[in-house]
């Protein structure tokens, strides 16, 4: 706190405990009145639903029904209980989900990464640039959906139309992939398709920190590398990564989060087909709560997932702190 | 100097050969450039496919193999969206998210400002707490609030009214983290001359901060815009009515009315793309700002 000798008057009045407060600088409930509206917004939709949520899913909790039996960890138990209505779709969307984060995380890691590198030199219309990368990610999920399963349509679509017209359904036969490819209708297109779709779609956003992390990494560090002799890939290997290190972990935990939300490219392109393969935890969940209104079950869910999430985050962070050691 | 740069010094036995260098470098410009045309064509491509297919008759937009320019373009796509009494209101549900996205903004702008400069300027009991809660959130998966959000919208009412889409977004943890920033930044000496002058906290407040916070507000003003125009999951569980939905829930529905008719539905698309298309444009400067800072916690 910065002391001033001014008014030395009010200074002698408000002080206590021996440090000099020369100014008055606010009352006692100011500082809560400055709070108040984001608080009341904050207590209302995080800081009781987060205990709500747990309540619920202790509850035999139908939206339909008036009464609401307390059921103990009966909505978690049956999560583990093959016999369980539940169980089969859960497990089925965790598994979707998983499929999805495992296929789309390291891609959603490593494009950005180059596409950063790609940009960090200076050349004519390098903003312009950054910014048609990032145009994608501004558009909603809903355009986006609608946009590719137009693009991938089997027989309509623009992306088998561009497979023939460059001759290359040639090529893909002899590999052993039929055309016109269903990028949508059969896995394992399906995933390939949404995975794709997505690094299209968000690609620009980790494009964008990876940029901010690389700006940071002191200049020296390169030319020192180069006067002692490093190659291009022992430069990266060497100074970029560990540079980026925190920046990695960062990208690594909100890309995570992302992908294991995914939900809106299901519905709108594969409507969580073929069967119910791309059918993902979210869509489970909300279809649970809220279209069957077994809302306990859903928040129970929610929760698992929740733990699944954290773990790992954990393990994400152990495996970066983890080489730091070395 | 990038990666991708040739080493200053050619190593010895190279240097008589600084025409080759020079080709090489030459090569590998041209590469880089013919790199990022593609990368544009990739990135831009199907944007303008969605805008020249909306403009095209469906036996065209469904022809293969494809034209890439409509041959005989029409905006007949469009005039049956558009029109009032059409069988979808989207002027409506254009009106409904523009409407929603600018009062959200609002929101967020008022609370995570007057939140942030109290955790930055002000000294009161459980100070860090309050702090400590609110950014440990940034790391919890939203789904969980979910359900019980959906149970207390009800509760308030607010199902199917644009409330549902307006507020509960605004308790998000970014717009307070992020303008803690700024306030913090603002020099002791500057707040301390006002206070002498006789100026109050909300004085400082409105007349200082704010104003020295100016391109941060911009940031979180068009990010938070942004995120609540393209809101997917919220709003097609939360509203009903078919004239109180938003863009992004009316174009699921329009997708399951028009499943073959490929113009009317990416004239829908672009018709939800246009509005932040345009504000990205605009204001592209401070979005990428506000992305490249989002980073800078980790």
């Amino acid at each position: 706190m910065a002391t001033t000798t001014m008014s030395p008057g009010r200074s002698a009045r408000t002080t206590d405990g021996g440090s000099p407060r020369p100014i008055r600088r606010h009352a006692a409930w100011t500082p809560y009145a400055f709070m108040a509206p984001f608080l009341a917004i904050f207590i209302t939709f995080v800081a009781v639903p987060a205990v709500f949520g747990v309540w619920m899913s202790l509850h035999d909790w139908d939206y339909m029904f008036e009464v609401k039996p307390f059921v103990g960890l009966q909505n978690y138990l049956n999560l583990f209980d093959s016999a369980s209505a539940a169980y089969q779709s859960f497990w089925n969307g965790m598994r979707a989900t998983a499929i999805f984060t495992v296929a789309s995380v390291p891609l959603l890691m490593a494009v950005p990464l180059a596409m950063a590198i790609l940009l960090n030199r200076r050349f004519p219309g390098r903003t312009f640039f950054r910014a048609v990368f990032f145009m994608p990610y501004v558009l909603g999920v809903a355009v986006v959906g609608l946009l590719f399963r137009f693009v991938l349509d089997p027989n309509i679509g623009i992306v088998n139309a561009a497979i023939s017209a460059l001759g290359l359904e040639g090529a893909l036969n002899a590999l052993g992939i039929s055309t016109p490819i269903p990028w949508i209708t059969a896995q394992p297109w399906a995933w390939i398709s949404l995975v794709l779709m997505t690094v299209w779609w968000t690609l620009g956003f980790n494009t964008i920190i990876y940029l901010a992390g690389l700006q940071d990494i002191p200049r020296e560090l390169y030319d020192a590398a180069k006067v002692d002799g490093a190659t291009g890939w022992q430069q990266f290997r060497h100074v970029t990564l560990p540079g980026l290190r925190n920046v990695l972990l960062f990208v690594v935990i909100i890309t995570t989060l992302a992908s294991a939300n995914m939900f809106g490219q299901s519905v709108m392109v594969t409507s969580g087909g073929p069967g119910d393969s791309t059918r993902t935890a979210l869509m489970v969940i909300l279809g649970e709560g809220l279209e069957s209104f077994r809302m306990g079950s859903a928040a129970a869910m929610s929760y698992l997932l929740a733990v699944f999430l954290s773990i790992v985050s954990i393990l994400n962070v152990l495996m970066v702190r983890g080489r730091r050691r070395r | 100097m990038s990666l991708t740069t040739p080493a200053p010094q050619a190593p010895p036995g190279k240097q008589s050969a600084g025409g080759a260098a020079t080709t090489r470098s030459v090569v590998r410009t041209g590469m880089f450039w013919a790199l990022l045309a593609v990368l544009t064509v990739v990135f831009v491509g199907p944007i303008v496919w969605m805008f020249l297919t909306s403009m095209k008759t469906n036996p065209e937009a469904t022809s293969v193999p494809p034209t890439l320019l409509p041959e005989q373009p029409t905006t007949a796509a469009y005039e049956g969206l558009l029109r009032l009494d059409g069988s979808y209101p989207v002027l409506r549900w254009f009106y409904n998210s523009l409407l929603a996205a600018t009062l959200h903004m609002l929101l967020v702008l008022v609370a995570a400002s007057t939140a942030a400069y109290a955790l930055a300027r002000l000294r009161f009991r459980f100070r860090g707490g309050f702090f400590a809660v609110i950014v440990s959130t940034l790391f919890v998966p939203g789904f969980i609030f979910l359900m019980p959000n959906y149970l207390i919208i009800d509760r308030l009412g607010w199902l199917d009214t644009i409330w549902a889409l307006v507020v509960p977004g605004a308790a998000g943890a970014f717009g307070v983290f992020f303008l803690r920033q700024f306030f913090a930044m603002l020099p002791d000496e500057l707040e301390e001359a006002a206070l002498i002058d006789g100026a109050n906290q909300w004085q400082i407040f409105t007349r200082i901060a704010l104003p020295n916070a100016k391109p941060a507000l911009a940031t979180l003003a068009v990010l938070s815009f942004l995120t609540n125009w393209n809101d997917f999951i919220w709003p097609i569980y939360v509203l009903f009515s078919p004239e109180r939905l938003t863009l992004p829930a009316g174009l699921r529905l329009l997708q399951g009315a028009y499943t073959t008719d490929y113009p009317v539905m990416m004239a829908g698309a672009f018709v939800a793309s246009v509005p932040v298309l345009i504000l990205f444009i605009f204001t592209q400067r401070y979005v990428i700002e506000g992305v490249a800072r989002s980073g800078l916690k980790g």
